[in-house]
Formats: C-alpha cells, sequence, structure tokens
C-alpha cells in the first residue's frame, strides 16, 4: 500500500483512513490492532480490493488492484459468513465452484481443507448444528481450498471465548507454516496479535494511520505456549502503552 | 415421541373431535340439518360430486385461474419487490401503501374489473393476483433485507459476478420468508379467485357453490364447499412441510 487514504462521502465526509504506507513480505505474519472505529475493516477491505482507495495505491504480486478481489487473495470476515443452506462439506467446497479444477482435485482440498480444520466429525453437518468456533474454521476452510497467498482475517475469532481463541490461534498458525502463506490478521486483542504474528501494527484514532510497528522476534514453529515467555508480556505492554492514548482519543478522554 | 409429532397428534385429535361433535349435535337434531349436514353426509356428497364428474369443468376452471393469478403474482411480486429493495426512496413512498394493502377488500374492485374485462377469466386473474401479489412483494423486501451484507462481501470476495450472486448467496438466503410469502400469495389467489366466481361467474367451483346454495341444494353446496376445503388445506400443507423441510437445515436440531 502506498499513501493510501479512505474517505466515505457525505455529509458530513469521514476520513476513515490514512495515509497509510504498508509492505507485506510474502510468507510474513502481520498483525494489526487499534482502537475501535479506527478503521482496522476499512484497511482491510482496501487492501482485498473490496473497496477502492480515494487516494494512494494497492499493489499485490507487483499488480495494481481496481475495487476487484484479485485471484491469491482469501478473506475471512468478523462475521459468521458460513451458508446456511449448505452443509459443512458443501460450505467449505463452495469457494472452488468457480474454479476449472479437475473434479478429484476439489474433492482432494475439500477434504484436506475438512481434515485440517479438525471438523471431519461435522461435514455433514449444518452450519444451524455448530458452534460459533466451529462455524468459523468452516469459514477458514472455504478460504484454505482456494490455496490463497494471501490470507486476510478480519478479528475471526472476535466472537469466540478466549481458550477457544487460544486455540484457534494455533490452528492459524500451524495453517501459515503448512502453507506458506502471507497473512494479515486484523484483531482487537492484542494478546492475540502479539502471540501469533513476526510484526503488529499499530493503528491511531481515527481516521487510522500506523503509529508503531512492533517486531515481535518469535521463531516460525511458536504455538500458544509463548503466553508463557516473558518476552510475550514485554511485547503486550508495548502494544498497550502505543495503544492507550488512542484508545483514550476514541473515548473522548485525553491521555 | 418428540414434541413436534406431540402437537401434531393433539391438532390432529383436536380437529377429529371436533368433526365427531359436529357430527352428534347434527345426528341428535341439535343442530337443524336443514342449516348444516352431518360432516360424513357432507363426505358423501363430495364424492358423489367428485365422482360424478360435476364439478369437472369447475374444477379446471378455478385450478387454471388460481394457477395462472398465483404464478403472475410471483413473477409481479417478486420483480415489484426486488425494485422497491433497489429503490429506497420509492420504497419510503410505498411501504405504508404494502402495509395497509390488506385492510382493502379487494372484491369490491371486481365488478369494475367485470366492467372493463368482461365476465370471463381475465377479471378472475385480476382479482386473485390483486390479493396475491401484495404478500409476494412484502416478503420479497423481508427475504432481501435478511440478507447479512457479510455475505454480499463473501460473494465479491470469491469474485463472483452478479447473476451467481443472486443465484448461489441472495435467493437461498432469503428462500425460507420468499417461501412463506408464497404460501401467503396461494392461499390469496385461492380466496380472491373463488370468492370472485362466488359473486359473479358462469363457472368454477365458487359458482358451484353459489348456484347450489340459491337453488337450496344443501348437499351439493356442502359437497362442494368441504371439496374446495380439503383442497385449500391440502395445498397449503404441502407447501407448509415443503417449507419446514427447508428451515430445519437452517435451525438447532
Amino acid at each position: 500500500m502506498r499513501g493510501v487514504v479512505r474517505h466515505y462521502a457525505g455529509p458530513p465526509l469521514v476520513h476513515a483512513l490514512g495515509p497509510i504506507d504498508l509492505e507485506l513480505a510474502r510468507g510474513a505474519f502481520f498483525a494489526v490492532v487499534g482502537p475501535s472505529g479506527c478503521g482496522k475493516s476499512t484497511l482491510m477491505d482496501v487492501l482485498c480490493g473490496l473497496a477502492k482507495p480515494t487516494s494512494g495505491s494497492v499493489r499485490f504480486e507487483g499488480k495494481e488492484l481496481h475495487g476487484e478481489v484479485p485471484d491469491g487473495i482469501g478473506v475471512v470476515f468478523q462475521e459468521d459468513s458460513s451458508l446456511a443452506w449448505l452443509s459443512v462439506r458443501q460450505n467449505i467446497a463452495f469457494g472452488l465452484r468457480l474454479s476449472w479444477l479437475p473434479k478429484r482435485e476439489v474433492q482432494d482440498r475439500v477434504e484436506h481443507a475438512i481434515g485440517f480444520m479438525g471438523l471431519s466429525q461435522f461435514a455433514g453437518h449444518y452450519p444451524a448444528q455448530l458452534s460459533g468456533g466451529m462455524r468459523q474454521r468452516v469459514c477458514i476452510a472455504r478460504t484454505l481450498v482456494l490455496r490463497p497467498r494471501l490470507i486476510l482475517l478480519d478479528e475471526p475469532f472476535g466472537a469466540l471465548d478466549q481458550q477457544t481463541r487460544l486455540l484457534m490461534g494455533d490452528e492459524l498458525l500451524r495453517l501459515w507454516r503448512e502453507t506458506g502463506a502471507t497473512v494479515l490478521l486484523i484483531t482487537h486483542a492484542l494478546d492475540e496479535a502479539a502471540m501469533l504474528s513476526d510484526r503488529v501494527g499499530v493503528m491511531s484514532a481515527r481516521p487510522g494511520r500506523f503509529i508503531d510497528v512492533v517486531e515481535t522476534g518469535w521463531p516460525r514453529d511458536r504455538d500458544s505456549r509463548v503466553v508463557s515467555d516473558p518476552h510475550f508480556g514485554e511485547l503486550t505492554a508495548r502494544l498497550w502503552s502505543s495503544l492507550r492514548p488512542e484508545s483514550m482519543k476514541t473515548l473522548g478522554r485525553v491521555a | 415421541m418428540n414434541r413436534g409429532r406431540a402437537v401434531f397428534l393433539v391438532r390432529l385429535a383436536l380437529l377429529v373431535g371436533a368433526v365427531v361433535v359436529l357430527e352428534v349435535l347434527c345426528r341428535n337434531g341439535v343442530i337443524d340439518s336443514l342449516a348444516i349436514l352431518p360432516p360424513s353426509e357432507m363426505f358423501d356428497a363430495m364424492i358423489e360430486r367428485v365422482g360424478s364428474g360435476d364439478l369437472n369443468e369447475g374444477m379446471a376452471q378455478t385450478f387454471s385461474t388460481i394457477g395462472i393469478a398465483f404464478v403472475l403474482a410471483l413473477a409481479l411480486g417478486t420483480l415489484a419487490g426486488a425494485v422497491l429493495h433497489r429503490v429506497p426512496r420509492l420504497r419510503a413512498v410505498l411501504d405504508p401503501l404494502l402495509a395497509s394493502y390488506y385492510s382493502v377488500p379487494t372484491f369490491i374492485f371486481y365488478p369494475l374489473l367485470v366492467a372493463i374485462f368482461a365476465l370471463g377469466k381475465t377479471p378472475l386473474v385480476i382479482l386473485g393476483m390483486m390479493s396475491a401479489t401484495p404478500a409476494v412483494v412484502i416478503s420479497t423486501l423481508s427475504g432481501l433485507d435478511g440478507v447479512p451484507p457479510v455475505l454480499l462481501k463473501l460473494a465479491r470476495s470469491q469474485r463472483l459476478g452478479r447473476l451467481r450472486t443472486l443465484c448461489w448467496i441472495v435467493l437461498p438466503q432469503a428462500l425460507p420468508r420468499l417461501f412463506s410469502g408464497f404460501k401467503l400469495a396461494l392461499s390469496y389467489a385461492l380466496i380472491g379467485v373463488i370468492a370472485g366466481e362466488f359473486l359473479l361467474s358462469g363457472t368454477g367451483l365458487g359458482y358451484a357453490i353459489s348456484f347450489a346454495y340459491q337453488s337450496f341444494d344443501n348437499r351439493a353446496m356442502y359437497g362442494a364447499m368441504l371439496f374446495v376445503l380439503l383442497i385449500a388445506v391440502t395445498a397449503n400443507g404441502l407447501l407448509y412441510g415443503w417449507e419446514a423441510r427447508l428451515s430445519r437445515r437452517r435451525s438447532r436440531q
């Protein structure tokens, strides 16, 4: 992203984002934290091509995006986006309906994603029969079968309890390692960002800009047990010290 | 036995009980048989009339009229609902009219329709359509309103075009609400057409009931009435069963 700014037409005109510069290296895990309403979801929409920047440019693998999600980017949303009328298996295969892959390949990818996300016992179930965490796993699996080179996740574990979030974080790390994809995770949870990512971008209150980028220094084969490492506490504290004044601004208080 | 089955059995028992009570009251003379026939006689009369082929022409006329009115109401109502959903200003203007539509007895326009189109199928089809279309418009709006924005984002993120988004996301998501409207539309089309035939027509099941009534032929009248009632209940029951099957997948079991 180069000099990306996003306004929402008014009245009143809302300056939601930027200017933002961001470069993601292939295979990196980048997390974004920021106060409520700072434009995190707008950042994701612009980054994946769902929304056009008002000014600036977004490029993926060298090609500029023009308001369309290019092949190679997979998106997982904050809200439950499982399709209620399809079974788990059909939901996961949904992402491949448009592909020209041979039937056998489609089946293999779907079965692999079902197994990878631990949904084997529920492949014939419908979303209404699953917990919130399992439905989100279905949505991740649906993105996974597309074999995206860039996976964008917008607060995917926001609705889950803390223990499930930690375990889902482990699964996400495993997915990242095994697919070699680049991951951008938007989250409001500082511990999640500190635990999962290589780098964490801290956003300001609206209009959202990066005010700090923190290198976590974790090894690639990490998992949720890093929370017991003293460095984890330092990281979380640094994120909070950058974020606190911005959160105060959002609440209308002086830091 | 699960709860749903128990509720069904209690409902069936109530219905059978009511029929048995009516039978007993009619047979004992508590209810004058000139006013109401015992249900068993109604049933015999229905079998007689249907078996004799006496109602064949009326059935063909009524069912084809209902079918045409229903299909046109679905097409027109779905299209109008989709347009209103796309044009919020027009919707804001028409919403109160739609909400209060069923407080207007549409039958009052039937003489006008006969005056314009002459006696025949056309005014009945229009009356059936007038009764059924608003239900489809309302359910289409409700169905489209109920599509979560995240699913439309999902469609864009999966690079689906407009037609695929409509067929793969919007329609399946909206289907249960659309279906409720279709169910109502069938009932309203049936009521509109049969009431129109009853008021002013030369054929059809409504006319058969009206003719028997004016000829003081209670047996023929109750036979035809029971037949219409059973057809309405069966059609609605089939749609209800289909709707229940659809919604079963979407609700927790």
